[in-house]
């Protein structure tokens, strides 16, 4: 039960499972408990997308051990764990985001509506269109707020005018609750906004090519109180239309917006149950032990 | 206790640190002064033998173009008229002014006061004009080097006649020449217009210049490309820990050190022995010269492309970019003021270039101007070394001349560079 997460060369910068600001929780009995598969209610009728026996190697090191959970239809799921535990890596395992790292290898099945995404003719051009990303840095690109938002669109060939593409960027900022605020200045550059803004863009430049899932990863961890609570309300808006998976640091953040929540343990995945129960009546310890800041 | 001894300790060391730190402020300042007055020297050197370089000296001959001399009617075609006589017309008008001038030594002196160019420069204006056949008509021609030099740095008549160049004879011609006003320090455009020469008066750097601008241009189409394109491989798509892969890097940077004749002996085995790539051309040149900035191009790249953040990349891989589409749309153009840095300092390393160049024929006397880049050619440095290392005197004005139009260019490359770096330069 020693096993630490190997630091990562691709993941550097952004953000991840980098701060560990507190006693290496390894060295106590609170966090030592074996765990025995997942506690709690992993699965749902109709979920959106399904992962079953999910291992994630960085080279040899294994960092998430045999992960099964389900994410229902328009839910908003919480990832929430120590840091080190697995979960930013879990999240992007859903849209092959790990792809991109060297010698990182995903075993196990996913599926996004039924559909195998790892399987080889399924293209993840495509996959990353239909699950978007939302990260925890805020990272426009060095473009102007419309450029930003109307990026995914032109990539994708989505909107066939300047018209239509006008109409994609006013209707994906009105969604980010951005628009009144930059709506006389599109052609600004995305980076001279307030981090908050900057968040509320990049969520805008997600929502822009119309995606079904949005994860997001510690999305507000960068920003202040009131950027934290309009990014949460809006993540409660768009709850209506697609589905959210999120991770964070903040259990009052989980508590808030999510319907349900997933404690993940050393790579492993602990509890997944109503946020309303977990944090009220935790089945298995570990939890207990975390929400109640024992450790992590 | 034990903090006011923590105190007094540091104290004591604080005046140690201080000077320390003032040590090397003066240090600093010091080596800056040095390498400022080397440079001040240098181009206080440069440019105090070059610029005269910059005016050429001129004579007015009265020329009589009558059909007798010349051996031509003037209704005569073309090729009649360009087979003329004109030599045997600017001897006789010098012969003209100066009618004492006995012995075959003292003639061949009177007819180098004006360069050989002089009857090619004649027939260019008779073909020009040719109804001033049959008329006497004043002509400015360019003097030959020696009378240039006597007219920029003088002479020093005291000295025995026989350690001087110009003899009594020639300098009391001169002296006339003076007084009548026929000798005129006119801007030297034949510099910028006119070839190589063995003629010091007649030479020009345009070969070089245009050589170099075709060289350039190879190495520049050959190099930015293949270079960027590597360092965008090596950076983003090669796989990591792979022996091959480390192989390769050891060797770019090996190559970087590599010293420049080393690659002008490659080229002339790879290029010119085996493809068959005519030599002394700019082709060959520019790629001998890829093959040396390629090293300095690929390390800038990749540290460029390496400090674009990766949260961009991750941005766009997020919406569903493809890799090449992020290389392309987001990772170049963040990277693009850095590689335009090495690029720059590769081609600035490029265009003054000698050694290399030298093992590929590029060194040959070539009087023409290149007209593309499978022409026989010269660049700038190394009508540099060629000039530097001609007999003539007037050439030592040239050979700095030479050296200040080559650092003009560089100059202007560089702030072309500095310029589109700007352009490119974005926060992030």
């Amino acid at each position: 039960m020693s096993e630490v997460l190997p630091t990562l060369p691709g993941l550097a910068g952004t953000g991840g499972e980098a701060a560990a600001d507190k006693l290496p929780v390894e060295n106590r009995d609170e966090f030592d408990i074996e765990i025995d598969g997942t506690v709690g209610q992993p699965f749902v009728d109709d979920p959106k997308m399904s992962s079953r026996h999910c291992d994630v190697y960085y080279g040899d090191k294994q960092a998430i051990f045999d992960i099964s959970i389900d994410i229902g239809k328009n839910e908003i799921i919480a990832m929430i764990g120590p840091s080190g535990c697995g979960k930013s890596t879990f999240l992007r395992v859903l849209n092959r985001m790990n792809d991109t790292i060297p010698g990182c290898r995903v075993t196990g099945e996913h599926r996004l509506d039924g559909e195998d995404i790892y399987a080889p003719e399924q293209d993840p051009v495509l996959l990353r269109a239909r699950v978007g990303m939302v990260f925890q840095k805020p990272n426009p690109f060095p473009k102007s707020i419309y450029d930003n938002v109307a990026y995914g669109p032109r990539l994708h060939g989505l909107a066939r005018s300047r018209s239509e593409l006008d109409e994609i960027v006013e209707k994906s900022l009105v969604r980010a609750g951005l628009f009144k605020e930059v709506k006389d200045d599109l052609q600004k550059p995305g980076t001279g906004l307030s981090g908050g803004q900057q968040q509320r863009l990049c969520i805008a430049r997600a929502i822009a090519v119309d995606p079904e899932v949005i994860l997001m990863d510690e999305p507000t961890s960068a920003l202040d109180p009131i950027a934290t609570a309009t990014i949460e309300e809006l993540m409660d808006e768009l709850k209506s239309r697609y589905t959210i998976a999120v991770v964070t640091h903040s259990m009052q953040q989980a508590a808030r917006v999510s319907q349900r929540t997933a404690y993940f343990h050393m790579g492993k995945l602990v509890e997944v149950n109503p946020t309303s129960q977990i944090f009220t009546n935790p089945e298995h310890k570990l939890t207990e032990n975390y929400i109640t800041g024992r450790f992590g | 206790m034990s903090s006011s001894t923590t105190r007094s300790k540091i104290e004591a060391r604080l005046k140690k640190r201080h000077a320390r730190e003032r040590r090397f402020y003066w240090a600093g300042l010091i080596s800056i002064a040095i390498s400022f007055f080397f440079l001040l020297v240098l181009l206080l050197t440069i440019f105090s033998k070059g610029l005269p370089a910059f005016e050429q000296t001129w004579i007015k001959l009265d020329v009589d173009l009558s059909e007798k001399i010349l051996g031509v009617s003037r209704n005569a075609d073309h090729d009649a008229l360009f087979r003329a006589h004109y030599s045997r017309a600017i001897k006789k008008s010098l012969r003209k002014m100066f009618p004492g001038v006995k012995g075959r030594k003292q003639k061949r002196a009177l007819k180098n006061l004006v360069s050989h160019s002089a009857p090619w420069d004649l027939r260019e204006q008779v073909l020009k004009h040719p109804e001033l056949i049959g008329g006497t008509h004043a002509f400015w021609f360019l003097a030959k080097d020696d009378i240039d030099l006597y007219m920029k740095d003088g002479i020093d008549r005291q000295a025995d006649e026989s350690e001087r160049r110009l003899k009594d004879y020639q300098l009391a011609w001169i002296d006339r020449l003076l007084a009548e006003g026929r000798l005129q320090k006119r801007f030297n455009t034949r510099l910028f217009t006119s070839g190589d020469s063995r003629d010091p008066e007649q030479a020009g750097m345009l070969g070089a210049i245009v050589g170099s601008f075709y060289t350039m241009l190879v190495t520049l189409v050959l190099s930015f490309p293949i270079g960027v394109g590597a360092a965008a491989y090596l950076e983003e798509f090669a796989p990591q820990n792979n022996r091959w892969v480390d192989f390769i890097e050891v060797n770019i940077n090996n190559l970087a050190a590599v010293p420049s004749i080393v690659f002008g002996l490659l080229g002339l085995a790879v290029f010119i022995n085996f493809f068959g790539v005519p030599r002394s051309t700019p082709l060959v040149g520019g790629l001998v010269l890829t093959l040396m900035t390629l090293p300095t191009i690929i390390i800038a790249a990749r540290a460029a492309i390496k400090s674009v953040p990766p949260s961009i990349k991750e941005a766009a891989i997020g919406l569903g970019a493809s890799p090449v589409q992020t290389l392309f749309q987001h990772t170049l153009p963040l990277a693009m003021p850095g590689i335009l840095t090495g690029t720059i300092i590769g081609m600035a390393q490029a265009l003054g270039e000698t050694a290399p160049l030298l093992m590929i024929g590029m060194v040959a006397f070539v009087a023409d101007i290149p007209g593309g880049i499978l022409d026989p050619a010269t660049v700038m440095p190394v009508q540099v070394y060629l000039w530097s290392d001609s007999p003539e005197r007037a050439f030592v004005e040239r050979t700095s001349a030479a050296i200040i139009i080559l650092l003009g260019f560089l100059v202007i490359m560089n702030s072309v560079a500095i310029l589109l770096r700007k352009r490119f330069e974005r926060r992030w």
